[in-house]
């Protein structure tokens, strides 16, 4: 798995496209700083753009370079390889390599502009974890929707809808939800609606560390309570890894009977 | 013999003049070693200057009209047992005294210095350190309380008390006096034609000034900052604040100043930067705000329930998060010509006023306000999705809560001079 884990790797680094992704977090950062040199006011501007694009990123990248590769795959699959180890050192190597531009477009930046020396490190972290988890929950979402499907603009159009369905129909239908059940005391109820969105989790972990999260009042606090305590936060951090685990498992399943 | 007449009735003349009386030397090396012996040996109109050193004489009953003025910063210590300085007589003066350690008290509210009932007092120029309610009040009339630092080491609102405590008071001077670390920095109730200016509230527990049940008052250049909450304004009429900065009043339950059944009441020329609310308003009526700026707030102005004509002009609303929230579908408040730093609209007559109204109620912070715990939405694309079709086409919004006047540029309301 290694070995393909690595030629993946390398396949992405020779692409243009991946140093495109970089260079754009590298000069988003870096204008934001020109802005305002305030760590805290910069990561709450990243934070939109990190927790919309890098999962769209992510996922349209996997998609494709499934879809380019399949020839070669094939190829290896009439090799003594085993076929998990196939499917899994391919998506890895996506995974890593979004996860590796984000690292270097975001942290450079930071580090230039005394990341080390602000009491800001652990919200960056914080940011780069939510990031880095994104996109490997959606490489790896797209990378099964890419194996599911033979149509190729079938399986394109589903990456899509399902990021749509994260970032934004998900936020829709809890609002109405929220709106409509107005009378209930729902504090517990937005709590477990944000642990099966990816993004909106993503989102109030980050939101809580920043200073922002004085805004959010009461429910805020119900969250800051929960997130705040050791159970709380292994429940939101495993739901992440859960996020993130699941597609690698449906990787493996479908690869295991996928008739090529 | 007739030269000494004349030497006697000169002196007694001296003596009826407050400022020109006798001076009593309170010393550790003196006649009067103690603060008490003093006061029991001077005559109304006496000076007592009282030498460095450390008292450790209780409380100490004030009931001569005699100017005690501290000379190289005398320490009254209380040592955590009593109240130190309990002034009941009138045209009293305190100056350059150090007053520290009151203790906690449950039972009573114990003071650094105490004012009952009397008139034309002066507090000026002291310390107070720890002294669980600093300079406190009670049925005093025309004096002037200024130049003090009170520090208190309050941890809990519940045992702590007001670094400034007015109560039942008339036509008393607050000024340049620095609070901090107590319960309430300054705390008002049924106190009327007083002012309080340019003093430095910070890091009290509670509000940086609290004001209940008074009438006709002013306070102005004051600062408040990173306290509890700010400042609260309650059940009082005809007040004016002016040229005051509330700042840094940052947590849940915070906000810069609260205003909860205020009428005919004007602010203007205020600082509200980084609070979490700017102003709270709750059934306020007839309160004219103009030239104040909000800036990085999370809410500028938060309404709830009754507030019926006030008028918002020429005020900048910049880079809050919500310019303004309210909860109820009718609006009778004005806010033409103030200039907000999302308005979009264009100008093409170039008169410096927008062309097209602005809405200051996002469609966000308007579901926040019915539905509390939408607020984990917050800066989510989807949200922003909304407010922004919400602007380009208000549906839900309060449709007359719009100023029909936005400005193009920063108003600089520094650079207009104050009538």
């Amino acid at each position: 798995m290694l070995k393909i884990l690595k030629y993946s790797l390398s396949d992405m680094m020779r692409s243009r496209w991946i140093y495109i992704y970089t260079l754009f977090y590298l000069l988003l950062t870096t204008a934001l700083f020109w802005l305002s040199p305030d760590l805290s006011k910069v990561i709450i501007s990243l934070m939109n753009i990190i927790l919309v694009l890098s999962p769209l990123i992510a996922a349209l990248f996997s998609t494709l370079y499934f879809q380019q590769s399949r020839e070669f795959t094939e190829l290896l699959l009439a090799q003594p390889v085993r076929r998990s180890s196939i499917f899994w050192g391919q998506y890895f190597g996506v995974a890593l390599s979004m996860s590796l531009s984000l690292l270097t477009g975001l942290g450079v930046p930071f580090l230039f502009y005394g990341l080390l020396v602000s009491g800001e490190i652990w919200n960056f972290l914080v940011l780069l974890f939510a990031g880095i988890i994104l996109s490997l929950i959606f490489s790896g979402l797209a990378y099964y929707i890419a194996l599911k499907t033979e149509n190729k603009i079938k399986g394109f159009s589903l990456t899509i809808l399902l990021w749509l369905f994260f970032a934004v129909i998900y936020d829709g239908l809890f609002l109405l939800i929220l709106v409509l059940f107005n009378d209930y005391p729902l504090d517990k109820f937005a709590l477990g609606a944000s642990l099966f969105n990816p993004i909106n989790l993503a989102r109030v972990l980050i939101l809580l560390k920043l200073d922002i999260s004085a805004l959010m009042g009461y429910t805020g606090a119900v969250f800051q309570q929960f997130l705040g305590s050791a159970p709380g936060m292994s429940i939101a951090v495993a739901s992440l890894l859960v996020w993130a685990a699941l597609p690698v498992w449906g990787i493996r399943r479908v690869a295991m009977k996928k008739d090529f | 013999m007739k030269n000494f007449m004349v030497l006697q009735f000169w002196l007694l003349l001296l003596s009826a003049h407050p400022a020109l009386g006798g001076v009593v030397e309170v010393g550790p090396d003196g006649p009067y070693p103690t603060i008490r012996s003093a006061i029991e040996a001077a005559h109304s109109g006496d000076r007592i200057i009282v030498c460095p050193g450390i008292y450790r004489e209780g409380q100490i009953i004030v009931d001569k009209m005699v100017s005690i003025l501290g000379e190289g910063q005398p320490v009254l210590d209380g040592e955590g047992r009593s109240e130190i300085l309990t002034i009941i007589a009138d045209s009293v003066r305190v100056s350059g005294l150090v007053v520290q350690n009151v203790g906690i008290s449950y039972m009573e509210d114990r003071a650094g210095i105490r004012v009952r009932k009397a008139k034309n007092f002066v507090i000026e120029e002291n310390t107070l350190i720890n002294t669980f309610f600093g300079i406190y009040l009670e049925h005093a009339g025309s004096g002037v309380i200024r130049h003090n630092k009170i520090r208190g080491e309050a941890v809990q609102e519940n045992a702590s008390g007001n670094a400034i405590h007015l109560w039942y008071c008339r036509n008393i001077r607050v000024d340049q006096n620095q609070v901090s670390g107590h319960r309430d920095g300054i705390y008002l109730e049924f106190v009327d034609s007083s002012v309080i200016a340019n003093n430095l509230s910070t890091n009290n527990l509670r509000y940086g000034l609290h004001f209940m049940f008074s009438n006709g008052d002013d306070y102005f250049g004051n600062r408040f900052s990173g306290n509890g909450a700010g400042v609260a304004v309650m059940f009082s009429k005809k007040i004016n604040m002016w040229e005051n900065v509330f700042e840094q009043n940052w947590g849940r339950a915070s906000y810069g100043l609260l205003l909860k059944e205020i009428y005919d009441a004007a602010i203007y020329r205020n600082t509200f930067h980084e609070n979490t609310i700017g102003i709270h308003l709750e059934g306020c009526g007839r309160i004219k705000y103009s030239h104040n700026d909000f800036a990085n707030n999370g809410w500028a102005l938060k309404m709830a329930g009754g507030c019926l004509e006030n008028t918002f002009t020429e005020n900048n609303f910049v880079s809050n998060t919500f310019d303004l929230s309210t909860d109820s579908n009718t609006d009778d408040n004005h806010y033409d010509g103030n200039y907000w730093s999302e308005y979009a609209g264009y100008d093409l007559d170039r008169d410096e006023v927008g062309d097209v109204p602005y809405h200051p109620v996002k469609l966000f912070s308007f579901v926040v306000s019915r539905t509390p715990e939408s607020i984990v939405l917050l800066r989510s694309v989807f949200v922003d999705l909304i407010n922004f079709s919400e602007k380009v086409s208000p549906l839900f919004t309060p449709a007359n809560v719009a100023d029909h006047s936005p400005r193009m540029k920063y108003i600089s309301w520094q650079e207009i001079q104050l009538k």
